[in-house]
């Protein structure tokens, strides 16, 4: 057999990569390259060419610096839990995944900061500093698996940053390489930095700016004690006016969440939390801190539940029951995931306000769909996940959900929120960003990618569409609404391709959020 | 209320045409921070007034030339507050330039900073391009986060225009205690006190005292009160607004002023001075005719960074030198909002 040119110079790249990483961290066989295909959004999928695991930062600077000379795109992974398909390879590209970079370098206790690698998990963070009474604040539903590189280029949210904040808050310096290999280092030790806060910036860049290859992050102090407050309300909206209320209050709560009808029966069916299944809407409300403020605050949000119309409150007397009561709502996806084949899980954000009026929409779109959906928000910050039920084996069904979803995320921004909250855009909502931004500022967005990696190797197609992809997406949306009188069917072309994917697909299952099935890397 | 942008990017646009160094300037009032402004007044005061404020949301946007004083009033009138407790300077400071000087007061290592509090900004860039990032929700990871760039960018890349900002409750209850300890017993001590569970808010050292603030639920902040010791302070409340407008005494002490952004627990470095400690140990200040390099290698061995404040060679760099790689990239990223470096020239740097 005679090799293509593009295998000669696969073959010749891989070579010299082998001169830098351990031959068996420069993956070339289609087998083990296979886990590298996707993330934890599965409908999108390609295999990458060659795959390189360095074991430190000197490596990783090399290999760099050859990608560059050779004019190769880098992208790079971290555990691979992404829900926007950011991590997704691209026929030219090397995956660079920085699974081997998961020490924990230093816990400081008295200056309450850690300084790790960038592939350790969110989740060993806090463990490794319980020992100190302190705990690392964003606590994304992944965050068994999830690693805080991953975290930092997604600005990683999760059920707590109502109080705690999201990624960017709490991270406060890292070193990163360039796409030409060149190290820097963003933020510092102290409160702010030098200069452009490039800190802030480089947080949610979605590994367009640099690699990032250590960070320290801030931990805060594990309070004293936590409660739950639980309700259960007759209407989506006396629920959302009880949201409304807690916050008007003056209380700060660690966590605030609502379940819809279709999420509560699904996760009390899976969890047995205790959860109320004819109630339209389920809240709960962690108040944390010391002891006195726990006991004060959680009696004065059960008082207000009632007064607001709650049909029933509860509040967890022990730790066991807390646990309960938010196993549940963790529980929430595959719970749902066992009520449907599959799954499509989104991720807007509107102001609170609007929660009643919004999935009031959403049922009425979910009626013309003919798709069923459970809505799971985080309240306190407006963050709405609806999960769009379908089956992949049904042809068109997955076409369906996708454009449902895009809709849906449209309905964010009309309504004053935005395309995402937590999960990054990626591959994913590149169709939403025009619904978000205008041409010019994304000709701004391209203009900073620029600043950072002129050539547009770094994750390259990933976060900030074309102009050009913006002209078709346009296009597309009018053929879409005066089309869609008539049926689901004037579908964008990547849809269609991504029908075809799922109704051929293996292993089409996008209900993998939180689910170890992400920590593909480790696999390796 | 009134709306002045269409203004503003017509100003820079004729600006930009004729090659016009813009210095912009809304309240006045921290015309000492950054170095000396070159270019003819940009005055965007007129750009003023609330947008939306929804106190159920505790989401407020407001035209970036309203000044912090009317903010906090419509906020209290809910119960809220700007809770990175900005000085407002004489009543002059306007919450635009509270986010170009990323100005923030004593709650700021608990409640977090005005840059944590942006959720989204609108801009007119040196492209005279009027560009909106970020929003009005409390998440938003779309794009890069364009919106805390202009945290302490002394309007390097442009005009903010419009702010969105969370604000939160106003605390119910506080407290402020005082004790006699030396600095290097106070820094230790105020860190080992915001690694316990505790609603603090406010922990500040000068002259011998360690002052500090417990803020929150009612039980909470007395329980707290009463385990840590201590004296109470009376007038507690003008000492903490007086040090985050910097009129105490010691502000007033004379010049040139150095702050210090450094890791909290950092000991104090061996430099002889009147030196005041705030932020919990992060923010430390320094009065007199010091060589800028020996404190940039201080704070460089604190994790940190220093700048000339107030005072002192205006001419000369304020700020903490930036290593060459940093240096290019921020001129790239200068030169991705404003080709031809028409704002702010040189207020942030002097080569930029």
């Amino acid at each position: 057999m005679i090799a293509t040119a593009d295998e000669q110079g696969t073959a010749e790249l891989s070579r010299r990569l082998r001169e830098l990483v351990a031959p068996e961290f420069v993956i070339e066989d289609a087998e083990t390259r296979r886990p590298y295909e996707c993330d934890a959004l599965p409908i999108y999928r390609e295999l990458p060419t060659l795959v390189v695991l360095p074991e430190s930062v000197d490596q990783l600077r090399a290999v760099m610096r050859l990608c560059h000379e050779e004019g190769v795109p880098v992208i790079a992974r971290g555990a691979g839990t992404g829900l926007s398909a950011g991590a997704l390879p691209s026929p030219a590209a090397v995956v660079l995944s920085l699974a081997r970079l998961d020490r924990i370098l230093e816990i400081d206790p008295l200056a309450r900061t850690a300084r790790v690698q960038p592939g350790v998990r969110n989740l060993a963070i806090s463990e490794a500093a319980a020992e100190y009474g302190l705990f690392y604040g964003p606590d994304p539903s992944s965050q068994i698996a999830c690693s805080i590189g991953g975290n930092v280029a997604e600005n990683s949210g999760g059920v707590h940053c109502l109080k705690y904040g999201l990624t960017v808050h709490n991270v406060l310096r890292a070193e990163l390489v360039d796409v030409r290999g060149e190290r820097f280092v963003v933020g510092s030790e102290g409160p702010d930095a030098a200069g452009f806060d490039l800190m802030a910036l480089v947080t949610g860049s979605e590994g367009l700016l640099g690699v990032v290859t250590e960070i320290t992050v801030r931990l805060l102090p594990t309070p004293e004690t936590a409660q739950v407050v639980m309700a259960a309300f007759d209407s989506v909206s006396l629920a959302g006016d009880a949201v409304g209320a807690v916050i008007a209050a003056g209380i700060v709560p660690a966590g605030l969440e609502m379940m819809d009808g279709h999420a509560i029966r699904a996760a009390e069916a899976f969890a047995q939390a205790g959860y109320p299944t004819d109630a339209s809407a389920l809240l709960l409300c962690e108040i944390d801190g010391t002891a006195e403020e726990v006991a004060e605050y959680c009696g004065r949000v059960e008082q207000m539940f009632s007064d607001l119309g709650a049909v029933s409150t509860r509040t967890s007397r022990n730790e066991a029951e807390r646990e309960l009561l938010w196993k549940g709502r963790k529980s929430a996806f595959p719970a749902v995931g066992r009520i449907s084949p599959d799954y499509y899980c989104m991720d807007g954000t509107i102001p609170r306000g609007r929660i009643a009026e919004v999935l009031t929409e959403i049922d009425r779109m979910a009626a013309h769909y003919d798709l069923r959906v459970a809505n799971v928000f985080h309240a306190g910050d407006g963050n709405l996940h609806p999960l769009i039920l379908f089956d992949a084996n049904v042809p068109g069904d997955f076409g369906k959900a996708e454009e449902f979803g895009g809709r849906i995320l449209e309905l964010c921004v009309a309504v004053g929120g935005c395309i995402t909250g937590e999960h990054g855009v990626g591959i994913e909502k590149l169709r939403q960003m025009p619904a978000q931004f205008t041409d010019s500022e994304l000709e701004q967005l391209h203009a900073v990618k620029r600043a950072f990696d002129p050539a547009g190797r770094l994750n390259p197609g990933k976060s900030i569409p074309t102009l050009r992809q913006c002209q078709e997406y346009r296009t597309l949306a009018r053929v879409r609404e005066s089309a869609s009188q008539e049926s689901a069917s004037a579908l964008p072309g990547r849809t269609l391709r991504s029908m075809e994917e799922a109704s051929h697909g293996s292993n089409v299952h996008p209900s993998v959020a939180g689910t170890p099935k992400g920590t593909r890397d480790s696999a390796s | 209320m009134s709306d002045i942008a269409n203004r503003i990017v017509e100003r820079i646009e004729a600006a930009r045409r004729d090659g016009e160094p813009l210095s912009i300037v809304a309240g006045a009032s921290k015309r000492f921070v950054g170095r000396a402004s070159r270019g003819n007044p940009l005055d965007v005061a007129a750009h003023q007034g609330i947008v939306s404020y929804e106190p159920g949301e505790l989401v407020l946007t407001v035209r970036a030339g309203t000044r912090l004083a009317e903010i906090e009033a419509a906020l209290a009138e809910h119960g809220q507050a700007l809770q990175f407790e900005p000085p407002q300077f004489d009543g002059a400071a306007t919450i635009g330039g509270t986010l170009a000087c990323n100005a923030s007061g004593p709650a700021r290592p608990w409640s977090g900073s005005v840059r944590d509090a942006v959720l989204g900004v609108e801009l007119v860039t040196g492209r005279a391009q009027r560009l909106r990032f970020g929003g009005q929700v409390m998440k938003n990871v779309a794009g890069f986060d364009v919106s805390r760039l202009q945290a302490g960018a002394l309007g390097a890349f442009g005009v903010i225009t419009e702010i969105s900002l969370k604000v939160l409750p106003r605390p119910r209850h506080t407290v402020t205690l005082v004790r006699r300890l030396d600095a290097a017993d106070a820094i230790v001590h105020m860190n080992g006190l915001a690694g316990t569970a505790k609603p603090l808010s406010g922990a500040c050292w000068h002259d011998g005292q360690l002052y500090v603030r417990f803020s929150g639920a009612e039980s909470a902040v007395d329980a707290a009160a009463n385990q840590w010791g201590g004296e109470r302070l009376d007038a507690a409340e003008s000492f903490w607004q007086d040090l985050a407008e910097q009129r105490l005494p010691y502000f007033r002490a004379g010049v040139p002023l150095w702050r210090f952004s450094v890791r909290s627990s950092s000991p104090l470095p061996e430099i002889d001075g009147d030196w005041l400690i705030d932020w919990g140990g992060a923010q430390r200040w320094l009065h007199g005719d010091l060589d800028k390099g020996e404190l940039e290698r201080a704070a460089e061995s604190a994790g940190g960074h220093v700048s000339l404040y107030r005072g002192g060679d205006r001419e000369g760099e304020v700020h903490h030198a930036l290593p060459e790689a940093l240096k290019s990239l921020h001129l790239r990223l200068k030169d991705a909002f404003d080709p031809d470096r028409i704002l702010n020239p040189g207020r942030l740097y002097g080569w930029m």
